[in-house]
């Protein structure tokens, strides 16, 4: 960063400011406004949405996009959570909610334990050939999933899995490979290989290795693909939408079905609300563990 | 049995994982591949050889020409408005500002925002009966217009400043840890010398985050191929296909119009663009390492 922008506190002994800094006064003041116009437009989208989401319909309809709520209510919430109808349902959100949670939870847990086993494996029990072995694993990070979208289909009706929550967890587990086993193989690359040696020669066995040395070492990349993962599932609506039925939809499908439907008359405080439950999970955790989020979000960013 | 399980304990862990990928995205690739090589409509059907036809109607159906090439203006507009802002993004919170971390997080929290949230709220602000256009009436400029939904020429602007409001923050942060990991040396000597900031940054802070650039156009070029969700949920293709993207054409055709063998044909179209930014983009990195 320049140095020369830096503000020190000197102005001259009569009280005047020099013109340098003056111009330097100047410089702060353009970049903070800058600043707080960028921070509008990135903050300015979620207030509306949870303002909007305290508002009646008709306070909506009468304009005033960026206003507090006069008559805050929370009947949209209680709507969208409860009453809402969602194709030819009218129970709300709740349901679908869960059908996520079911979903994304499991799949998430299996899903960042078998990355962590192959990660481990690649890079601490090397063989010949694991380099292959790696490659072959990590390049479904590059793929588009539309190119086994029917294939996928029809073998989960062949299972018998089509439409249910199961065989969304099956499939997200699957395609969940190649992410977490890329995540935890370059991080174990950095445990000490001494560590590792030192407890075979006293003969530990490849799973007492991992539980009791290399997985103590790493709760922070653990907490990485558990986030990377959930917000990955947890948003996913391409599986959603093509593996699921209205009884196994994930919030993703319902969201969308809900304040994209032609059908009577839109209520935005509703949808609001909705879309706000919606974000809710991902958007906690971001708050709680941004860090984390982040160092997920730059791995996630290669796939798809 | 016991020894053998022993002496490749690391190879048998990850045999299961090996064998799904195996299947499901290498036997699926070539299942689709196989697909897109016949007549299938609503089921897979391979006593229908027809040989690269489908490629061939794929070219020439009109609405894969406008979602193929709004791939390629969508994705460069979003590139060129993305990584620019982005850049100026870091470049001004990197200037010792106060409050950096939140700046910093209001900037980034978008990104746990899934595509469909992204897609709906700003399908409210762009909404002319509704959102910003209303509000900008209301401070009194009743002429102004604000109609990319519903204009099939301008559609195209939704969905990157949608995409840029998701996906910024990202770019931001690459940017930004790339101008920390800059040896502070340099502004040491520019300030010694009384070289101007901005020319620092022009002439050579820049060039040196070639590597960020490098990454960057790569990771968002990924997304821009695989685009979907938010399409389907800003316009859903519309006014008219005017918005359409190679992935909604794809799903239309495997799921609505039971047009399998020409979705497959979109599929591997897809497949081979990632290809076409990946290739080239490994060759790079390998021979740099080399």
């Amino acid at each position: 960063m320049p140095a020369s922008t830096q503000v020190t506190p000197q102005a001259t002994r009569s009280g005047w400011l020099t013109p340098r800094r003056r111009k330097a006064i100047l410089t702060r003041g353009v970049l903070y406004l800058l600043l707080v116009i960028i921070a509008l437009f990135f903050a300015g989208p979620l207030y509306i949405l949870l303002s909007t989401s305290f508002k009646t319909m008709p306070e909506i309809q009468s304009g005033g996009l960026m206003t507090l709520p006069h008559e805050p209510t929370v009947q949209p919430w209680v709507t969208a959570w409860g009453e809402a109808c969602i194709g030819i349902t009218c129970g709300g959100l709740k349901g679908y909610f869960g059908n996520s949670m079911v979903m994304t939870i499991p799949a998430v847990l299996i899903s960042v334990m078998i990355g962590a086993i192959n990660g481990y494996a690649l890079a601490k029990w090397p063989f010949p050939g694991a380099r292959f072995v790696f490659a072959a694993l990590v390049a479904g990070n590059f793929v588009p999933f539309q190119v086994v979208l029917a294939p996928v289909a029809v073998t989960l009706r062949t299972l018998g899995l089509f439409g249910s929550v199961e065989g969304l967890i099956l499939i997200h587990v699957i395609y969940g490979i190649p992410i977490t086993t890329m995540l935890f193989r370059n991080f174990f690359l950095s445990v000490p290989n001494d560590l590792i040696k030192a407890a075979r020669i006293d003969g530990a066995g490849f799973f007492w290795i991992f539980f009791r040395i290399v997985l103590p070492l790493s709760p922070s990349v653990i907490v990485v693909a558990l986030i990377l993962q959930f917000t990955g599932i947890w948003n996913d609506f391409l599986f959603a939408v093509s593996f699921s039925n209205p009884s196994s939809a994930p919030m993703t499908v319902a969201l969308n079905n809900l304040v994209n439907s032609n059908f009577g008359v839109k209520e935005y405080n509703v949808h609001m609300a909705a879309t706000v439950i919606a974000a809710a999970p991902t958007l906690i955790l971001y708050i709680l563990l941004g860090r984390y989020f982040l160092r997920g979000m730059t791995a996630g960013a290669v796939k798809g | 049995m016991r020894r053998f399980l022993q002496r490749h304990v690391s190879q048998v862990a990850l045999s299961p994982s090996l064998a799904l990928i195996a299947i499901f995205l290498y036997g699926f690739i070539a299942y689709t591949a196989a697909v897109s090589t016949t007549n299938s409509k609503a089921f897979p059907r391979f006593d229908s050889f027809v040989g690269l036809e489908q490629y061939w109607r794929l070219f020439h159906t009109p609405r894969w020409h406008v979602a193929f090439t709004n791939m390629f203006l969508f994705g460069g507009l979003f590139l060129l408005v993305t990584i620019s802002l982005g850049l100026v993004i870091a470049i001004l919170i990197d200037q010792r500002i106060r409050a950096e971390s939140f700046f910093r997080s209001i900037v980034m929290y978008p990104m746990a925002m899934s595509f469909v949230v992204t897609g709906i709220i700003w399908q409210w602000l762009l909404n002319p009966t509704l959102g910003i256009e209303v509000m900008v009436h209301q401070l009194g400029f009743t002429s102004f217009r604000l109609d990319w939904l519903t204009n099939p020429d301008t559609v195209i602007w939704a969905l990157v400043v949608a995409a840029f409001w998701q996906g910024c923050g990202l770019v931001m942060a690459l940017f930004l840890a790339g101008l920390r990991g800059i040896d502070e040396d340099i502004w040491k000597a520019a300030a010694v010398d009384g070289i101007p900031a901005w020319r620092v940054y022009v002439y050579i802070v820049i060039p040196m985050l070639a590597p960020v650039f490098l990454t960057v156009v790569v990771l968002l070029s990924l997304s821009i191929v695989r685009a979907f969700d938010l399409v389907v949920a800003l316009t859903n293709g519309g006014p008219g296909v005017s918005s359409d993207l190679p992935s909604v054409f794809m799903f239309d055709m495997a799921f609505r119009r039971t047009n399998l063998g020409l979705s497959a044909a979109s599929a591997v179209v897809m497949l081979g663009t990632v290809l076409a930014i990946l290739i080239p983009y490994l060759y790079v990195e390998t021979r740099e390492r080399a």
